[in-house]
């Protein structure tokens, strides 16, 4: 496993938000994380970045524990991630934005800075150039200096993936990234996450609502609900499992009826 | 606008196109700097209107190199025009009259500060109210290693030679880029409004210490301030450059040792102004650079994309800070006398003005920015003042009003800080992104809405504004 997260515990005050999570995420695979809207999922991504502190549990990542990692740690760890809201440097321009996202592979040295010698250049020469490969990968080199904030809301979607890969990640954590996409766009953007693992091998977990691009694109599905696992397992399993179509769709449309204890897996 | 030509617009688009052809530019460049330094050449001291004729040609001196800058022609005259001015013609100006030498050294200063706190403000968005107390730690190194007061220092007999100056301008950097950073490690925290009060605090602690740690040890003899301050010594060789260079303009110095002293600093402060600029410049456009941007624009992303934020702050802290501690060695070296008061909030304030007023962000736009506002604080309506006096004393009449019955109060010199706040709203009504808008902060501004709590920067107009 490359993700293992154990028994993650989120609490603000007396919500808890993500609670007793355990979940696993193997190299090289896609994997989604579902649930209804408040279900914590993207509480658990702030967990697995760092931006939150869990307030118990494990988090595992490629054999050490990033717990208390600040999240510019977690990325140099290997762990990119892109924003729910996007969230570009909007007045950059594209090529700038996916440079800062080479920042943790960089050896920043004040003196190089100063002094501009050959190391300098060197460096600068080379993240200018990887810059351009993964535009030219997300399809966006033809608008390497546009401000990003001018760009059309898909281009930013897809510049926001490209600034993710810049820090050469192990894992990559989409919050619904396609969200406000029309039907074209969707496929596009399905085929650029096959793409990121397949040409990259970069394993890929993505939070989504759209159920054709879940079921279509993950070899794995978490599905979270109230902060907790409910179900787990291949798309075939998730579709058919009866509390995940409850959690989506209410107990009556479910016409199942279960403990309210029950907090096991299901899956 | 382009797009519709009135008849009105025709000869002026004509005009236009005409000055903007190099041989054309080069000629109307050269003819302006002929006429700027013809009429401060040909000012006298004791004509009725010296004033006015002063408060015009000196800052269209000051403001010629910028106007160089973004004339179009080649970069090497610019160069050329630009070095002549700074390197020669400011101190031919300066020898002639040493009170525009002042001004000059004045200007580096405020040019060097503006720089320093650009970087924190402009480049990290980090609002800095206590930006003065660096140039603080700087002027009390300096003051308080050669000051004559009775302090500590003084009566342990630790005074410094006045030759150790050049090595304290590197121990002010280093002092003050500390300082940076010991302020910067507990506000990381924090941004916007309460970085701001913080920062203000700050700066207003470095000014009660140095005023009252003359109890129980004195190390900066309290309110009264540190005096008999050491200038740098004047090698002989700069003496006798200074007067035989007045020979030949003409002049003979009464007493050459100020004047060739004022031109010592002068060249100092260019040089350090200058090492702020390539040093702000490398910084800017280096991965540091960008990484600063990107915190200013959205901390969250910048630290989630890899941006060490901690580590980022705090070298944009010192950076800023260190240039104001070797400005505030000079400072004290120049004034040989330094007191707390030199260090207020409203200092701070006056520079951050100079920074927004300038174009924050921008290079160019902060020198720019720092120039226009000490100007008008040092010289314009001081001028003012004066002419109204001239014109009192020779009880002069203009369309039937008697000059004489203007009352004192209301002096322009009085006005400076209405005059400066009246500046200030003016501009962040109809030109909020300075005089020389930097592009980046130009998109920034134009969208607000879209970065409203990131924007640590577009608070700082209502505190300035309230100051005065």
């Amino acid at each position: 496993m490359l993700l293992e997260v154990t028994n993650l515990t989120k609490s603000f005050g007396g919500i808890t938000a993500v609670r007793d999570v355990t979940l696993g995420i193997p190299e090289g695979s896609i994997s989604a994380i579902i649930g209804p809207n408040g279900a914590g999922k993207t509480t658990l991504f702030n967990l697995l970045t760092g931006i939150y502190k869990p307030t118990s549990g494990q988090i595992m990542f490629n054999g050490r524990s990033i717990v208390g990692l600040s999240p510019d740690k977690v990325n140099a760890a290997g762990i990119a991630r892109t924003f729910q809201n996007i969230r570009l440097f909007p007045a950059m321009t594209a090529i700038e934005n996916i440079m800062v996202g080479m920042h943790s592979r960089l050896k920043i040295s004040v003196i190089d800075t100063l002094l501009r010698n050959s190391a300098f250049h060197q460096q600068e020469k080379a993240v200018s150039d990887k810059a351009r490969d993964l535009l030219s990968f997300v399809g966006l080199l033809h608008k390497a200096n546009e401000v990003s904030r001018n760009l059309p809301y898909g281009d930013q979607r897809r510049l926001e993936i490209a600034r993710a890969l810049a820090s050469d990640p192990k894992l990559i954590l989409l919050d619904e990234p396609t969200a406000g996409m029309n039907p074209q766009e969707t496929v596009a953007a399905t085929q650029l996450f096959r793409r990121v693992r397949d040409e990259l091998g970069i394993t890929v977990v993505l939070i989504e609502h759209d159920m054709t691009v879940v079921m279509g694109i993950s070899e794995h599905i978490t599905v979270l609900d109230y902060g907790q696992k409910i179900a787990e397992g291949p798309p075939e399993a998730i579709r058919n499992n009866a509390r995940v179509v409850e959690a989506y769709l209410g107990r009556r449309a479910a016409g199942t009826h279960q403990e309210e204890s029950d907090h096991g897996d299901a899956a | 606008m382009a797009t519709v030509t009135s008849a009105a617009q025709q000869p002026i688009r004509a005009l236009r196109n005409w000055a903007a052809r190099p041989a054309v530019a080069t000629a109307l460049i050269l003819l302006y700097l002929a006429v700027v330094l013809l009429v401060l050449r040909g000012l006298d001291r004791r004509h009725l209107w010296f004033p006015t004729f002063s408060t015009l040609a000196f800052p269209a001196f000051v403001l010629s190199p910028f106007i160089v800058m973004s004339a179009p022609i080649s970069r090497r005259l610019k160069t050329i025009l630009i070095g002549g001015l700074i390197l020669i013609a400011m101190p031919l100006v300066g020898i002639y009259d040493t009170s525009y030498l002042e001004l000059a050294i004045q200007i580096c200063i405020f040019t060097g500060l503006a720089l320093g706190l650009n970087i924190v403000v402009g480049f990290a968005g980090l609002l800095d109210l206590g930006y003065i107390a660096f140039f603080a730690v700087g002027a009390y190194l300096w003051a308080m290693f050669t000051s004559q007061a009775p302090t500590v220092i003084n009566i342990s007999g630790l005074l410094v030679p006045a030759w150790t100056f050049p090595i304290f301008l590197i121990i002010g950097v280093g002092i003050a880029a500390v300082t940076g950073i010991l302020l910067g490690l507990p506000v990381l925290r924090l941004r916007g409004d309460y970085l701001a009060i913080v920062t203000l605090g700050f700066g207003e602690m470095i000014r009660v210490l140095a005023r009252n740690l003359d109890q129980p040890i004195n190390f900066t003899n309290g309110a009264q301030g540190l005096h008999n301050v050491s200038p740098p010594p004047i090698p002989e060789i700069w003496t006798s450059f200074t007067s035989s260079t007045a020979n030949l303009m003409g002049i003979s110095l009464a007493n050459v040792t100020p004047v060739a002293q004022q031109l010592l600093f002068y060249f100092v402060g260019v040089l350090i102004v200058a090492i702020v600029v390539v040093v702000a410049r490398r910084l800017d456009d280096s991965p540091i650079g960008r990484a600063w941007t990107a915190i200013r624009e959205d901390e969250v992303a910048a630290i989630a994309m890899g941006v060490p934020l901690v580590k980022m702050k705090l070298l944009a802290f010192a950076a800023g800070a260190s240039f104001a501690g070797a400005i505030g060695v000079l400072y004290a070296a120049k004034q040989t006398f330094v007191s707390p008061e030199s260090f207020s909030l409203i200092q701070s304030i006056s520079i951050l003005a100079m920074v927004i007023v300038g174009g924050l962000g921008g290079i160019r736009g902060v020198m720019l920015g720092a120039a226009v506002v000490t100007l008008l604080n040092l010289q314009v309506l001081k001028n003012m003042s004066l002419q109204l006096n001239a014109l009192r004393q020779m009880d002069f009449v203009i369309f039937g009003f008697h000059v004489q019955n203007w009352p004192t109060q209301l002096e322009p010199a009085k006005y400076e800080r209405l005059v400066f706040g009246l500046l200030l709203i003016i501009m962040m009504i109809f030109r909020p992104t300075g005089i020389l808008p930097e592009p980046r902060r130009r998109i920034e501004l134009q969208h607000d809405d879209v970065v409203t709590d990131e924007d640590d920067v577009s608070p700082a107009p209502g505190p300035m504004v309230g100051a005065n």
